[in-house]
This record gives structure tokens, C-alpha cells and sequence, in this order.
């Protein structure tokens, strides 16, 4: 039992952080100190820069181009670039599909899509959740049928997260309507220039762009698209999933909200005084900081084991993580006071709802709060929402 | 002990709701908070007409007879709608000009419930955080300098009602708004309410009310509107709950109604929970409007406040999870009951303010 960050851990901290100081882009530092959706450009640019470093792709085996680090330090890592403010990666290519890939894929599948990925220069987007078909993901109706060395795809797809900036979708589709449901899904690999599709983007309470929907009308995909075996798509889905969820703790994402939400504090005053003299808030700052720290902890335990707990973990550390994300949010959103009331974008974002033309008096240090906090409500519903993941909790932890 | 409303009461709660139902559809809601001003003009003329603009106020005071029981109706079918008049600013402004009870605040009355003015009360101040009690604006030689935060309204007003001090002494003033010195800065808050910051610089403005006189207005008047605003979040709430309820009938997953499921049926449970206390908590403020006993009718009102926050926002947030993705959309009202709701929470002070004042009134009882 060593439950602490060893020296090697916090020299391997030390060059991360001089890393990111040395080579992040100043306006893409600029961008990201608003935590808005980052640009498709200049998550590009940082993912050309750190592939380079050899560390575009933390997770990924080494002899995919990973930099065979530890789970300790690849949270070491992410907590860095979120610290920094550096752009996030195409999260669903690195983190989602190339897993899959790496693990069920074929050898030119591999060879095709990975190292586009872990460049930068392919984005990807996730195909699972249907109309009728969210948190009962297994009964999606998006039909593929085999036409000689095609399969035609007819559908509509829903949620899909930063869809407008993929290429490529990694699609759940039902191959075969004879058996149960969860084995007649297969996943395929398609590319979004297809004929056929067409999207449609879903405005959120935040006014911004992140989830579109998207309907395929007689695609025709290649059938060396599919991804394994025809049938097994469940089992690549659920396997996908289990990432989701471990990386949905978000704890440096968290971590650097607690330390933006400090920076907002210092600047507000409350009857006349510090707002971090104020009693109240201290105690609240203070038990979102309390429940990160075991949050951390849980996080680090699951990234040591060795596994992933069955997906017990995942849960679990999904359900707090993402009640933190809003906690920290409304918390910062109610720092600000009056001004946290106000609809106040990132002056830099692309893809707004609606262009009023107003500038309301809200403070730099309060630009895209009030957005953060409203958009957080998505955080206990995506990757399965919450009481799915309590109710896994309770039949594969507890046996219940 | 009598809950149940006048036969006029359901009359004018039924007129309302038909409004709402007809002129605030939910594709012409979107058209108007997308439109320059976020309102439609000409509904103001028809509250003017079908007498909600004077039906909260005494006939003594020049209203139509009732109080605030008939202003939270108006308000709770209004947050069904989610309707962005400024009802509440109206709300405020007649009730101080009442509590004055001058002649020209007589006058001035008399135009508003006819819809023929729109005057608009400016008290907040960004340093309050919502406590309209916080004043820093200056008074001197009848000028005002200062800012005003979040006044509801702005744009279409003729006269701001404006809190400020002159040395120690608390006035309200009315100021012309299109008087040399008043500058806007128009804004929309999350709810797609459009709002302004009013800055003053030395603008000319006529004393209504100073000392004592000017406090007690604004306790009777910030009291009155803070239980309006109630009445609203009682609306949306209720309005939220109810939504959520049909939907968890209808959407399958599972292979079953999800409304069978028992996790989400507590859920559901503890939202009615919050809804029914909500709406008890207005009772008892109603019920001390008119009390002489103000320390008595102001805990009762911080009282409602808090439930109204705190359980808005729950009831708000829960809406939006028992719908899932579709809960954090913009096409659906759910995310917009949720917006509204956030916004209520703070506004005039959130549930921590409250909490305080309720204390400090129950400390001086």
C-alpha cells in the first residue's frame, strides 16, 4: 500500500507541465480558459503537436503508438492538459472507437483509421443512441442489410456528440431482426461523405452545438466496414461503454473547475467582503473539494487494479463525478451573483443558437458560466444515465 | 381557514390560462424571445384590458379590488406559459406607488392599470446580489447617480421607480427614462427574459418617498412581488411536474413504460412533494399580506422564497432527468421550466438571503 503519488509520478508531473507551458499555442490556451466546445482546428493543431512528443493517444498500447504509460500517469497527464487549458482530443476517436479498433478490428482496419487518429487528422463520431433507443440501448432499430459487398444502412441516429466536426461514425446497427436483440447488432465503420446522410444539429439549454441528429437513407457501406464479427456488436458496444464511463468521473475536468471557480471567488464580493470570506460558500467550495479528493482516489484505485472491476467501478465513480460536475458549475454560476443570471458566450464560439447582438455586463472572469452550468444538467443523463448506472451498481456490485 | 378561491378568482385564473393557451403557443413563444425586444407589444393591451394590470390592488389604491392572492394567480398561469411580460415589474411598481399613496402616485396608478404608462421599479444593485435592500446610488440635489442591475422591462418603460440615498436617508424616485443622463445596457438573462443594467449619471428625478416612509413602500412592495414571483415558480413548477408525468407514461424503454419503474416513481413522488409545498407556503404568505404584524408577513414571505427556490430548481432539474436527452433541449419547454426556475431561485435574493431574513423576523418577533 503506497496510496500516495510517487516521486517518479510527480517528476513524471514536472514534464508534463513544462511540456504544455512550453508548446501550447497561446490563443489555443486563450480559447480553452472559457472551457467552450474547442474548435475542431485547434484540437488539430495540439493533437499534431503532442503526436509528435508521442503522446497524442495516453491509452493506447505502444505498439499502436501509445507511450506505454501507466493508468496513474495517464490521469497525471490529462489532469495537466485540462490545467493548462489545452484543447481536448477528438475524445470519441481516441478514447471510443480506436479501442475497439485496436482490440476487435481487422489488420487493415487498424492500419487504416489509427494512425489518422492519433494525428489529429481524422475525428470521429459515435452512432449508438436512437430515438426510441437511449438508456435501452439494445433495442435500436437502424437497419443494415447485406447487398453483395455493401451493406445498405436506413435509420436515424440521435446524440451524437460533436457529430459536426466527424468524419467518420462508428455505428451500432441491427443486421439481424431474427434473434434477440442484442444479437442481431453489429458496429460499422462509416464515413460521413457517404451519400444518404444528412444531419441535423440539436440546440441545447446552453445555445450551443454539441449533439446533432443524423438520418441515413439507403447508405451503402462497404461491408469490410464491419468491425469484427456480424452479430458480436453488442459485446464491442458494452465494451465501449465501460471506457465511457470510467473516463466520465471527469476528475481533472473537475479539478480544473475547482480551480477556476477559486479564481471567480477571489475576484466577487459578497455583503461587502471577499467572497471566499463568505461562510457559506467556503463550506460548499470546500465539500465539492472534499468529495473530489475521494473521487480522485476511487478513480486512481480502478485505474490501478489492473481491470476494470466488471464495470463496477466505472459506475459508481460515473454517478459522483458527474453530480460534481453541476455541483462545481452551479457553484461558480452562483459566484458570479447578477451576472451569473446572464446569456454571456464565448466571445470566440462557433455554432450560436442565436446571435442577439446584446453584450451584457458580465466580467471576463465570468464569460460562458451560466452556458457551463445549464449544460452540466447533460452530465447525470449521457454515458447511461445515472439511474442506469445505480441500478448496475446494485446488480453487479451489491447482488441485489 | 378557507383555501378554496372566489368564484371571480377561478374567472380570472380562467382568463389567463385561455390567454396563455391562445396568444403563447409555443412556436410563438419562440418567435417572440427571438425577436428584437422579446416581447409582444400588444399583449400588454390586452392584460390592460381584461384588468390583470389592476386586479392585485385595492380599489382605495385605485386597482380593481383584490390583492396579492389575485396577482399570484395571474402569475402562476402566466409561469405555466412561461409568458416573459414583465408582470412582476408592473407588479412591484403599482404596489409602491400604492404604498406612497400620494396624489401623483394616485396618478400615476391610474395610467398604469390602464396600461397606459409602463413604469418599471430599478432597486437592485450588482453588489446586492439580489438584495434590492444594498443601495449605493446617490441622491443629490435631486439628481441620481448609480446603477442599476437587472431592471425588468427597461425597454419598453417610460418611468423608472429608483431606490437611492441621500446621505443616510433612503428615497424612492421616479425618473423619466428617456431623461438626459439614463443609459442602458440591454441584456437576456437564461430564461430569455430581457432585462438592462440603468446607470445614472446626475439625472433629474422627482422625490415620491424618503426616510421610513420610502423603507416601509419598498418591504410592502418587495414583499407583495416576491409572493407574485412565487405564484410564477408555483406555475412552472407545477407545469414542469405534470409534463414529466405524462411523458413517463408514454416513453418506452425496456420494453415497458418507464413510469413503472420504482426509482423513477419516488422521484416523481418527492417532486409532487415539492410542488405541494410550494403551493402551501404561498397559502401562508397570502394569508400575512395584509397582516399588520410586518415582521410576521416578512418571514412568511422569505419563507415562500425559500421553498420556491430550493424546490424549483429540484423540480426543475428532475423534469429534465426523467426526460433524458431530450430534457436538455431547446426545442422542448422542459429545459426552458428549468431555466426559468434557475433565474426565479436568485432573483430578489436566493434561499441562502432568505433564510437570513427569515431568522432576522423571527429573532425580532
Amino acid at each position: 500500500m503506497q496510496p500516495s503519488y510517487s516521486a517518479e509520478d510527480q517528476a513524471f508531473r514536472a514534464e508534463i507541465r513544462a511540456f504544455a507551458e512550453a508548446n501550447l499555442p497561446a490563443d489555443l490556451a486563450r480559447r480553452g480558459l472559457y472551457d467552450y466546445h474547442p474548435r475542431r482546428e485547434d484540437q488539430a493543431r495540439w493533437m499534431k503537436i503532442l503526436a509528435e512528443k508521442g503522446w497524442s493517444v495516453p491509452h493506447w498500447p505502444q505498439a499502436y503508438g501509445g507511450p506505454g504509460w501507466s493508468g496513474v500517469q495517464r490521469l497525471i497527464f490529462e489532469e495537466e492538459m485540462r490545467r493548462a487549458h489545452a484543447p481536448t482530443a477528438d475524445r470519441i476517436g481516441t478514447e471510443l472507437v480506436a479501442p475497439v479498433l485496436y482490440t476487435f478490428g481487422s489488420e487493415e482496419q487498424r492500419q487504416k483509421y489509427l494512425p489518422a487518429i492519433r494525428t489529429g487528422e481524422t475525428f470521429w463520431a459515435q452512432g449508438f443512441s436512437e430515438p426510441g433507443s437511449g438508456s435501452d440501448l439494445s433495442s435500436l432499430r437502424t437497419r443494415a442489410v447485406r447487398d453483395g459487398d455493401e451493406y445498405v444502412v436506413t435509420g436515424q441516429k440521435t446524440w451524437t456528440t460533436e457529430g459536426h466536426h466527424g468524419d467518420m461514425i462508428f455505428m451500432l446497427v441491427r443486421t439481424n431482426t431474427e434473434v434477440k436483440p442484442q444479437a442481431g447488432i453489429s458496429a460499422l465503420l462509416i464515413d460521413l461523405k457517404s451519400p444518404g446522410i444528412t444531419r441535423r444539429p440539436i440546440w441545447t439549454i446552453d445555445e450551443g452545438l454539441t449533439v446533432n441528429e443524423f438520418f441515413f437513407d439507403d447508405v451503402r457501406v462497404p461491408a469490410e466496414n464491419l468491425v469484427g464479427e456480424e452479430g458480436a456488436g453488442w459485446s464491442y458496444a458494452k465494451f465501449l461503454l465501460t471506457n465511457e464511463r470510467t473516463n466520465s468521473a471527469e476528475v481533472p475536468h473537475t479539478k480544473r473547475d475547482i480551480a477556476q471557480l477559486r479564481a471567480i471567488a477571489a475576484k466577487e464580493t459578497k455583503n461587502g467582503k471577499p467572497l471566499m470570506e463568505d461562510a457559506s460558500f467556503r463550506a460548499r467550495l470546500a465539500r465539492i473539494e472534499v468529495d473530489t479528493m475521494a473521487l480522485e482516489v476511487a478513480v486512481l484505485r480502478a485505474l490501478t487494479s489492473g481491470s476494470h472491476d466488471g464495470g463496477s467501478i466505472a459506475s459508481l465513480v460515473k454517478v459522483r463525478g458527474s453530480e460534481l460536475r453541476q455541483r462545481v458549475a452551479d457553484l461558480a454560476d452562483e459566484a458570479l451573483g447578477d451576472r451569473g443570471l446572464a446569456v454571456r458566450l464565448s466571445p470566440e464560439a462557433e455554432h450560436v443558437m442565436f446571435e442577439d447582438g446584446l453584450t451584457p455586463p458580465v466580467p471576463e472572469h465570468g464569460v460562458g458560466i451560466s452556458a457551463k452550468a445549464m449544460f452540466r444538467r447533460a452530465t447525470t443523463i449521457y454515458g447511461g444515465a445515472n439511474e442506469i448506472q445505480r441500478t448496475l451498481i446494485a446488480k453487479t456490485v451489491l447482488e441485489l | 381557514m378557507d383555501f378554496t378561491y372566489t368564484s371571480e378568482q377561478d374567472a380570472l385564473r380562467d382568463s389567463v390560462r385561455r390567454f396563455v393557451e391562445r396568444e403563447f403557443g409555443w412556436e410563438e413563444r419562440f418567435r417572440i424571445i427571438r425577436s428584437e425586444t422579446g416581447i409582444k407589444a400588444e399583449h400588454w393591451a390586452t392584460f390592460a384590458e381584461l384588468g390583470w394590470l389592476g386586479a392585485g390592488l385595492s380599489e382605495e389604491a385605485g386597482g380593481f379590488g383584490g390583492g396579492a392572492i389575485e396577482n399570484a394567480l395571474i402569475a402562476e398561469e402566466l409561469g405555466r406559459g412561461l409568458v416573459t411580460e414583465p408582470f412582476i415589474a408592473h407588479v412591484i411598481a403599482t404596489q409602491l406607488l400604492a404604498a406612497i399613496g400620494s396624489e401623483a402616485a394616485g396618478e400615476l396608478i391610474a395610467q398604469l392599470v390602464m396600461g397606459e404608462i409602463r413604469v418599471v421599479p430599478a432597486l437592485q444593485e450588482e453588489a446586492g446580489r439580489g438584495d434590492w435592500r444594498q443601495v449605493a446610488t446617490q441622491a443629490q440635489g435631486g439628481k441620481l447617480t448609480g446603477t442599476k442591475t437587472l431592471v425588468e422591462g427597461a425597454a419598453s418603460a417610460d418611468r423608472l421607480i429608483v431606490s437611492a440615498r441621500d446621505g443616510d436617508t433612503l428615497g424612492l424616485y421616479l425618473v423619466d427614462a428617456a431623461s438626459t443622463g439614463v443609459s442602458a445596457t440591454p441584456y437576456r438573462t437564461l430564461d430569455n427574459r430581457r432585462v438592462a443594467d440603468i446607470t445614472l449619471n446626475a439625472v433629474e428625478a422627482v422625490l415620491l418617498a424618503s426616510g421610513p416612509e420610502a423603507e416601509a413602500a419598498i418591504a410592502q412592495a418587495m414583499d407583495h412581488g416576491i409572493v407574485t414571483l412565487a405564484g410564477e415558480a408555483l406555475g412552472v413548477m407545477d407545469a414542469a411536474l405534470w409534463t414529466t408525468r405524462d411523458y413517463l407514461k408514454v416513453r418506452k424503454q425496456f420494453g415497458t413504460a418507464i413510469g413503472n419503474f420504482q426509482a423513477l416513481q419516488h422521484r416523481m413522488a418527492d417532486m409532487l412533494i415539492e410542488v405541494e409545498m410550494t403551493r402551501s407556503s404561498l397559502y401562508a404568505a397570502l394569508g400575512m399580506m395584509a397582516d399588520d404584524d410586518i415582521r410576521a408577513r416578512t418571514a412568511a414571505v422569505a419563507a415562500v422564497k425559500v421553498q420556491a427556490s430550493t424546490g424549483g430548481v429540484y423540480v426543475g432539474g428532475q423534469a429534465i432527468q426523467l426526460h433524458g436527452g431530450i430534457g436538455v433541449t431547446e426545442e422542448l419547454n422542459i429545459s426552458h421550466f428549468y431555466r426559468r426556475l434557475y433565474v426565479i431561485a436568485r432573483q430578489f435574493g436566493d434561499a441562502e438571503m432568505h433564510l437570513a431574513r427569515f431568522a432576522e423576523a423571527r429573532d425580532a418577533a
